[in-house]
């Protein structure tokens, strides 16, 4: 589909401001509403509301999922073996942060 | 095109099981999958692996890949033969194993077409399209000011007969100031069209800095190494600090060591609140090149006949 218009797009910052109900946050995780259902009752995502039907997730949600959309998909994991490895993953992140500004990487 | 050796890839024999090449596979995936490796290759490595996966571990797949083997050559420069067309297999259609948001190499697709991807609804109703995701790698000052940018996206598209082509696109994106590196954009409707009257899906950036020389990023936070003069650090001084956003003066306080971090509040990413640009004190001595530097030295050393900058060397 060519482009011809060409105007302007505006873009903004899922991680700030952006909040997905559970149906939009499938379609850009390219995900099944019961994997991001099981991603929330391991305590991965934590959506304000009282169920599926008016859960409301943060912007940062969306790497959350589709990291653990990976893990499953590729190297096969089970949901909540995703969830242990992305919070282990986390924790290495933070471990090399507090490294990096202590300059000691 | 090169003929990719797919159980090399794995470094299994071309007899190999199914459960070897699933050992073989996960293995591989555990060292190099773009979310747990740390090897600096590893999306391209990953690419490979489940490329090769995706032929060995589908009976249809690897039966072709096997004859293709045979008949044409493993070593040599591999052309598809004339007759090809497609592939010249049918496959069950197997589309969502692992990678299967990459692009395969050319290769591959000479033998077995072009994977579908996006998940696109084949409903008989109206259905909203598939949003898409892609990478965009932005300058940090672009981050800091905003930006328009011009990208070139390749999106693949699924036509009436259902063959899969890609189409290059341009965008003009405006990328708000204060972007972060590993958030994403949201660019709404420039996702998949939508079946019947459905609206377009959505299309997401992940940002990606350009490595800078000069410049590391710490989410918000800003660090810098700044090079001073022995005096400069020793007596204080006002120096000019060129910072992603422009220059600014900076006071360097008497009795500055090597490494001194000094922080100009907000002058790191913009948002709310900014981060700070931390300075990093690199003390640089001039080079004793001439006679008068040479002497500069010496005068330096006859003023300070108790300094002993080994002293804490000393058990």
């Amino acid at each position: 589909m060519p482009d011809t218009s060409r105007t302007v797009i505006e873009a903004v910052i899922v991680e700030e401001g952006v909040r997905f109900n559970l149906a939009e946050l499938c379609r850009a995780c390219a995900a099944e509403p019961s994997f991001l259902v099981a991603l929330v009752d391991e305590g991965l995502l934590n959506p304000s509301g009282s169920g599926p039907d008016d859960w409301q997730f943060e912007g940062a949600a969306l790497k959350r999922a589709r990291a653990a959309f990976r893990l499953k998909r590729d190297l096969q994991l089970s949901v909540d073996a995703a969830a242990l490895v992305l919070d282990l993953l986390q924790e290495v992140d933070e471990l090399k942060t507090r490294l990096r500004r202590a300059g000691l990487e | 095109m090169e003929f990719k050796d797919y159980y090399a890839t794995l470094g299994v024999e071309r007899t190999a099981s199914p459960e070897e090449i699933k050992r073989a596979y996960r293995k591989l995936a555990r060292k190099y999958h773009p979310d747990v490796s740390k090897e600096p290759d590893a999306e391209a490595r990953f690419k490979e692996v489940a490329e090769a996966h995706e032929v060995l571990s589908d009976p249809e797949k690897r039966a072709a890949y096997d004859d293709v083997g045979q008949r044409y050559g493993r070593r040599d420069e591999f052309r598809p033969p004339p007759d090809w067309d497609g592939g010249g297999f049918e496959f069950s259609g197997r589309d969502a194993g692992p990678g299967a948001d990459m692009d395969f190499s050319d290769f591959f697709e000479s033998l077995f077409g072009r994977r579908a991807r996006g998940g696109a609804a084949r409903g008989m109703g109206p259905a909203p399209g598939a949003d898409h995701h892609a990478r965009v790698v932005i300058d940090l000052q672009d981050a800091y000011r905003g930006a328009h940018k011009t990208l070139t996206l390749r999106m693949p598209v699924v036509d009436a007969q259902g063959q899969v082509t890609l189409h290059e696109r341009q965008l003009d994106v405006k990328i708000p100031p204060g972007v972060r590196e590993g958030q994403h954009l949201r660019l709404a409707g420039q996702g998949a069209a939508g079946h019947g009257d459905a609206a377009a899906g959505d299309l997401y950036l992940e940002i990606v800095f350009k490595p800078h020389s000069r410049f590391r990023v710490d989410g918000r936070d800003v660090h810098m190494d700044l090079p001073v003069a022995p005096w400069e650090a020793a007596v204080g001084a006002s120096v000019v600090v060129p910072t992603p956003d422009g220059n600014v003066q900076l006071s360097i306080p008497a009795g500055s060591g090597p490494g001194r971090k000094l922080r100009l509040r907000g002058k790191g990413l913009p948002g709310d609140p900014p981060g700070d640009l931390y300075a990093v004190l690199v003390i640089t001595a001039p080079r004793a090149d001439s006679a008068a530097a040479t002497e500069a030295y010496a005068a330096l050393a006859r003023a300070f006949p108790h300094f002993d900058p080994r002293s804490e060397l000393e058990s």
